[in-house]
Formats: structure tokens, sequence, C-alpha cells
């Protein structure tokens, strides 16, 4: 089976394809109407309207928190939320962007903090005023469940809090609902770094390879690469040895150069 | 949502051939690599990097005359104007001093900013967007160090020239080869969370063109975890990080004996321009997948727009392999909503293969990258066995259910969260049904050219991460991104603090640099409205800026 397509057909940039026949839909940015194709995402719906982002606008692509946006329904009383690049609009929108919301980020010495519930009373204090109302769970565009690890840190459960959070993009909706005005996603990248510090065991093996490369063991190697001719080079690397996929046991032929 | 019942009909094909391909995947069996010799006839007639259409020469500047064409989409930017005039500016009243002032708060600037700031710096980072918006956030699988038992730097070293077609600089690869492990043992001890074994051993991962296992890697997230980390380390010391969000740097600035002396900035939301006066720059401004090169959809952040190889080539630096760019294999080609987002390579050494429109492979599905994309194009283009979307673009299956049949039920959602919410959010479960993509433009292989500790040919003007030339050669491997912006925003930290701390006397600060390149365009017979940096792509429906009838920018309002 084979098909057949114009050789421009991927040539389009960042511009959505509209099928044809695409309804448009009304749209409230910002409580003003615009009629958008019912197939964009909000952020191409309100460029389609005409904005050029300068704020609230990132990667485009869910991963870095620049565009998070609030929004309700016609008839609806509920509060919805979701990143403006990775929603579908829907007809009667009624949306607002949240461009930045002023967190609490403290200054504090990793080197200096004890890996237990302590370094959270002492950084983040004002984590153990949550209420537990489940408000940031359902703002969150991650579906992190927010107040779960805001649980685990008040029990001082360090590991689970950057388990639970390692999605987290930092958008800061969370801490824009709370009532306690707790700002969880700084309280949870202090919880990831105390468990990478402290929590994780370091790596023997890369702290062995940092000694010997220190030592110099690896440049006489490299030289030697840098220096053989351009064939030879190349002869090398076609000939390196792959290892497989599923590798256990696996062990090189060549093993001068480890 | 979901997939159309055209699509799911077609998905039944890669279905009814997955068992047996299971079952070969098992036995260690995968459609062949090609030979060096093949590959490199398969980039010539696939990869849009050797199409003559589109591209040109450069007629001015420290590039003029070599011998590359280059795109167009490069070359306009260079083809331009300032934004400002340099008669208007008075540089006798700085309105920021500092000892070092870093462009761009990615990956590279951010590192770069905790190296100069223990070495004694007082630190300005001044970015287009927030602290953080950049490549290295949306980077996913994984950070390329040889530390396993079975892999070493050489073998490293190997794999990246052979990666760039051997046309590497090999000062740059052997840095970074070397630093390698170091690198990831700094971002342990700044806490960076790692796929780690409870002993605290590495889970390593493969790479397209790596011939050892060296990823290492946080989920999905490996580079959001890395930025959150160091950005995190940055505000922890603001006594000597300042950084100025939302002005990005428009012209390098000069003192009268040529040295690098702080740079001018656009504050994007007052309009005003203000002036850095610092004894050391370091330019650490990222790619350029913005640019659309060839019309192709890009993985790349809002801001990749080349702003500092532009100010760098103006104050005099010139370019390298900046005739390469790097289409990942995998960009997402459906739904509409996801096109050119970023399927990580990780998909594939995780076990997903590429196929075509009847379930059949077609590729080694880890050839290197440029490799890879150049097969994908061709099956698509030639062949003919590509897979048409509802909208008419085109592209193949990445068969990512066979991650969950290779490693256990849960493997797709456990180890890529990020990529499995993106796609559930439109009615598409990946562990259960393939993903369709095509290449999109990732990665700019070329940059300004600077030495193995990121010094260019300007005194005190340092480059580092995706802006720096040479270090990937024509081709970057997977992962090897990740490990360049913390080595060299490293070296570029230590060096520069270095080059201020022997005492640096800046005289007069000019522009006339500027001066001399916009009579250098007048000269050339270049005459075009064209204003550069680009800082921003502009995305608006020109239905509306059709409408957009403000004659005068004069008046109380603009």
């Amino acid at each position: 089976m084979t098909t057949t397509v114009a050789k421009d057909a991927m040539r389009k940039g960042d511009k959505t394809i509209i099928a044809e026949g695409t309804k448009m839909v009304p749209l409230f940015i910002m409580g003003k109407r615009y009629y958008v194709p019912e197939t964009l995402t909000i952020q191409k719906a309100m460029e389609y309207a005409g904005y050029q982002f300068v704020r609230s606008c990132g990667c485009r692509g869910g991963i870095c928190g620049a565009c998070a946006t609030v929004y309700r329904l016609e008839g609806d009383y509920k509060l919805y939320s979701g990143l403006a690049c990775q929603t579908v609009v829907q007809p009667n929108m009624y949306l607002v962007q949240i461009p930045f919301f002023p967190a609490n980020k403290v200054a504090y010495d990793i080197e200096k903090l004890p890996y237990d519930v302590t370094a959270i009373q002492t950084i983040y204090p004002e984590t153990f005023r949550c209420v537990q109302c489940n408000a940031c769970t359902k703002v969150c565009p991650m579906d992190l469940q927010v107040m779960d690890y805001m649980a685990a840190a008040i029990r001082g459960d360090i590991e689970a809090v950057a388990e639970m959070s390692r999605s987290c993009i930092m958008c800061g909706l969370c801490t824009s609902r709370c009532p306690a005005e707790t700002n969880q996603y700084n309280m949870a990248e202090l919880c990831r770094r105390l468990y990478g510090r402290y929590g994780q065991k370091k790596s023997e093996q890369v702290a062995k390879r940092v000694e010997e490369i220190k030592a110099g063991k690896y440049t006489p190697m490299i030289k030697e690469l840098q220096t053989i001719p351009l064939e030879e080079l190349k002869k090398r690397y076609e000939e390196r040895e792959w290892e497989p996929v599923v590798s256990e046991g696996w062990q090189p032929k060549e093993t001068k150069y480890l | 949502m979901g997939y159309t019942p055209e699509m799911k009909e077609l998905i039944k094909k890669v279905e009814a051939t997955r068992p047996a391909r299971i079952e070969r995947v098992k036995q260690g069996i995968q459609f062949p690599k090609l030979s060096l010799a093949e590959a490199q006839e398969r980039l010539r007639t696939y990869h849009p990097d050797y199409k003559d259409v589109g591209r040109r020469r450069f007629k001015i500047g420290p590039n003029k005359g070599d011998e590359h064409t280059y795109p167009d989409e490069v070359v306009d930017l260079f083809e331009a104007n300032s934004r400002i005039d340099p008669d208007k500016v008075d540089l006798s009243e700085p309105d920021f001093e500092t000892d070092v002032l870093i462009i761009g708060g990615g990956g590279a600037g951010t590192t770069a900013s905790l190296f100069a700031q223990e070495n004694g710096m007082k630190v300005i980072i001044a970015t287009k967007l927030r602290h953080g918006d950049a490549n290295t956030i949306m980077a996913e699988g994984g950070i390329q160090s040889a530390d396993s038992p079975i892999d070493s730097p050489y073998y490293h070293y190997l794999d990246v020239m052979g990666g760039g077609h051997f046309t590497n600089k090999p000062e740059l690869v052997e840095a970074m080869t070397l630093d390698a492990p170091l690198i990831i043992q700094w971002l342990e001890s700044l806490g960076m969370n790692f796929d780690k074994t409870p002993d605290g051993q590495m889970r390593l991962l493969g790479g397209g063109g790596t011939c050892r296992k060296r990823m290492h890697s946080c989920g999905d997230v490996t580079g959001a975890e890395i930025m959150r980390t160091i950005r995190d380390e940055a505000r922890n010391r603001r006594d000597d990080i300042t950084v100025l969000e939302y002005q990005p740097a428009v012209e390098i600035l000069l003192d009268e004996d040529g040295k690098a002396a702080g740079a001018l900035l656009y504050n994007m939301e007052t309009e005003e321009y203000t002036i850095v006066k610092a004894k050391a720059v370091i330019i650490a401004t990222g790619g350029c997948g913005r640019l659309h090169i060839q019309g192709f959809a890009t993985t790349n952040h809002y801001g990749a727009t080349m702003d500092g190889i532009v100010m760098a080539y103006r104050a005099g630096v010139p370019h390298c392999f900046l005739y390469a760019t790097q289409y990942h294999p995998t960009g997402a080609a459906y739904p509409e909503q996801n096109v050119g987002l970023l399927i990580t390579e990780k998909i594939r050494t995780a076990g997903a293969q590429p196929l075509n429109i009847d379930g059949e492979e077609f590729t080694f599905p880890l050839e290197p990258r440029d490799v890879e994309s150049s097969n994908i194009i061709r099956e698509c283009m030639d062949v003919g066995k590509g897979i048409p979307t509802p909208v008419g673009r085109i592209g193949v299956w990445l068969d990512s259910p066979m991650i969950d049949l290779l490693k256990g039920e849960g493997t797709v959602e456990r180890d890529f969260p990020a990529k499995f919410i993106q796609f559930k959010r439109y009615g598409i479960d990946i562990s259960k049904e393939p993903m369709l993509v095509y290449p999109t433009l990732h990665y700019q292989n070329g940059g300004v050219e600077a030495n193995e500790w990121g010094e260019t040919k300007v005194p005190g003007l340092f480059v580092a991460g995706e802006v720096h030339g040479g270090i990937h050669g024509e081709n970057r491997l997977m992962g090897n991104s990740l490990l360049d912006i913390n080595v060299f925003g490293r070296r570029t930290g230590i060096r520069s603090a270095e080059y201020v701390k022997q005492g640096v006397t800046l005289k007069k600060l000019t522009l006339d640099h500027v001066r001399a390149y916009q009579k250098e365009l007048k000269e050339a017979g270049i005459e075009t409205d064209r204003i550069s940096p680009m800082l921003l792509p502009d995305y608006s429906n020109p239905e509306v800026r059709a409408k957009q009838l403000t004659a005068r920018y004069f008046g109380t309002l603009r």
C-alpha cells in the first residue's frame, strides 16, 4: 500500500492546518468575543484572533509552565484550568492567562539543611498552614496530586514529595488558588533537591570515573584518536562494538580503552 | 477525539506485525544499520541540508565568501538592520554595571552564572522571556556521560565524531567528553534527581549513534529537572546573581580597544533600551528552531531565534557549521495540536520501532539523527509508504506499545509521564496505540566560533551552549546538548572570572561595529526593512495584521 502527498505537505512551520469545513466557535478572551476554528488550542486561537504573545508563551509544548490559563464555560459556575498550548478551545469559553504569580521563594544553602521535616519547617513554614482543601490538586494542569504531596511534606516524607511532584512545571496555578497562602511548587522544588542531594545514594561509578579522568587515564586515548589518520578513525568508528538493547552481563571484546 | 476510523484501520496492520517484531528484538535482531557510505548517500538524497533550493551564501561580515550556502531564513537575519540607531544611544551612563553579563537564562547561561559567582563574580543574567525559558527545559531523553564500567570517554569521543561526520572540532569534543562525569557529579551535588537503582547506580540507556548505554535521565523530564535545579540554585544566590527578565540583548557593546564591554538590552514591555556595562560577556542565547527553516515545524522554545549569533557577528565574530541544521527524526505529526512536538529518542532506545503504512520496519531505529530523519523522509516522500493525516500531513508510525511488551506493563506511563499525558489529552493512549511522527526542526548544529573555553576572537566575549558551534560538527547526538550546555556553561563561567580577575580596564563604550556593519550592508547593495535580532516569531493572524491600519506610530497611543 502506498500513499502520495504533495512534496510540501509538511512545510507549514508552526501553522496549524485547519481542515476545510471546520466550525468557527465563539471564544471570550478576557471577556471579549472572537470567533476561532474549533480545533485550535487556546494559544493558537489567541494568535488566530490577532494576539502576539510576549508573556504567557514559552515552550508551546506543555512543559515550561508559561501559559497557565483559567476559564469558565457559559452557564457553569465551575472554574477550570489548563495550559493554553495544550487545551483545545470550547465554545463560549471565558478565559484569562496568568502571566505571573507572586510566589515566595526563600534563599537557602542546600549544604546546610538537614534531610528531614525541619528543613521544610525552616524554609517554608507556611506549608504547615495547609488546610487540605484540595483546590491545588483540582487546578493542576499536570494532574499532580498536589494536596497529597503537601500532606507528605507535613509528614516529613521528602522522597514522596519528590516523586509525586516529578512532572511539576512550576506554572503557579496551585499557589494562586491556595487559601492558606502556601507555595506548593517552590516547597516541592526544595524537597526534590533535598531528595537528590541526601535521599538518593551517590553513584560510586561516576565518582570513580571522575577520579580516573583527573588522574589523566583517558587523555592519552583521546589524543590517540586525535592523531590517527581520518581513515583509521572512521574504521574504528565503524568497528566499534554495540551494547545490545538487553545487555545484562554483556562485555565488550575490546577492553584496552575502558 | 483520538485517531480517525481510517487511521485506526491502518493501526491494525501495525498490530498484525507486532508479535513477530517483538520476538526479533528479543533475539537482538533489528533492521540493519546503514554503512557510512550508504548513510552518506541517503543524506545527500533526502536530508533538507543537502538541497540547493532556499539557500544562499553570505555576502557580508566575517563569513563573507566562505564555501557554504545557508538557509535563506538564516541569511535573512544577517542581511538585516540593527534594531537601534547607534547615534541615538548615549553610552556614557550605563544603567547597570557588573563583572559578568550573561545573555540568556537557559541551561548554559544559568550554569555559567553559578560558576562565575563561585569564582567571585557579580553576575547579571539578561533573558528574553522568563528565567528558564529555553530549549533546556524541553529536553527530554537524557544527558550523556561515559561512566559505566563497559564504557569510556574514548567511545564517547568516537561516537560524537562519527555522529558529526568527523567534522567536529576535536578540542571541543575532548573537553565535552572528559568533563562529562564531572558534570554529572556536580548535578548530583546540587540535588538533581536521577533515575537510579536504590544503591545509587545510574539507570543508563542507549541513544541514536551511541555504541554504549550512557544516557543519564530523570524520566522524560531530564532537561526540566536540570533547569529547575540550577535555576533554584541561582535564585539562592540572588545577592550575587541578578536576573533581568523580558529584557533581551539586541547588540553587544565593545570598548574602544575592541574588548567586550556589555550589551544594549531591550525591555519588551516598556520598550526602553538600557545599557549594561560588564567586564566580560557570555552569550548563551540557544538555538534557532523558530526560524522554521524550509518551513519545517519545530520542537524549539518560543524564543529560539538565533539572536546571539547575529549580535556576535556584528561584533566581528564568525560562525561555523551553520549550514547544517538538525531535524529530529520524531516530531509529532498527529494530532494537529501536537504537531512538531518532540517525541524523545528515548522512546526508540526503549524499544519502539518506526514503521511504514504496512506496519513494516524500514530503518534501524537508532541511526544518528540526520540519517534516521532521511530514512523517514525517504519512506514518506519517495517510497510512498507514509501515513496521511486528515489535514494532509504525513508521517510514519512509532510503535510505542512495544515498550510495555518488552519492558513490562506500565513502563510507558512510568518512564514517559509527560509524553503520556500530552497524548492522553487528545484521546490517544501511547502505551496501546502507536504515535505518528515526522522529522521536525530541532537543533542548530552550528554557531559562534569559539575555543574549548568558549572564548571568541573578541577579548572578553564568550559563548556557551547551543549558540557555540563546532562541538557537534554537522550533526549532534542525543544527550549531548544537555551535556554541552553544562560543560561549556561551567567552562565559560570559570574562564570569564579568570579573565576579569586578571584586571580588565574598560575604555569608552562604543557601537562603532554596528555602524560599520550597517555601512557594509549598504555597500553590498542590501537594502531591506528587515530588523534583527528577531527576538520573537510572529504567529499572529495575517488577516488581522492586514487590518492593523495605524498609519503612524505617533500620538498618545501606539
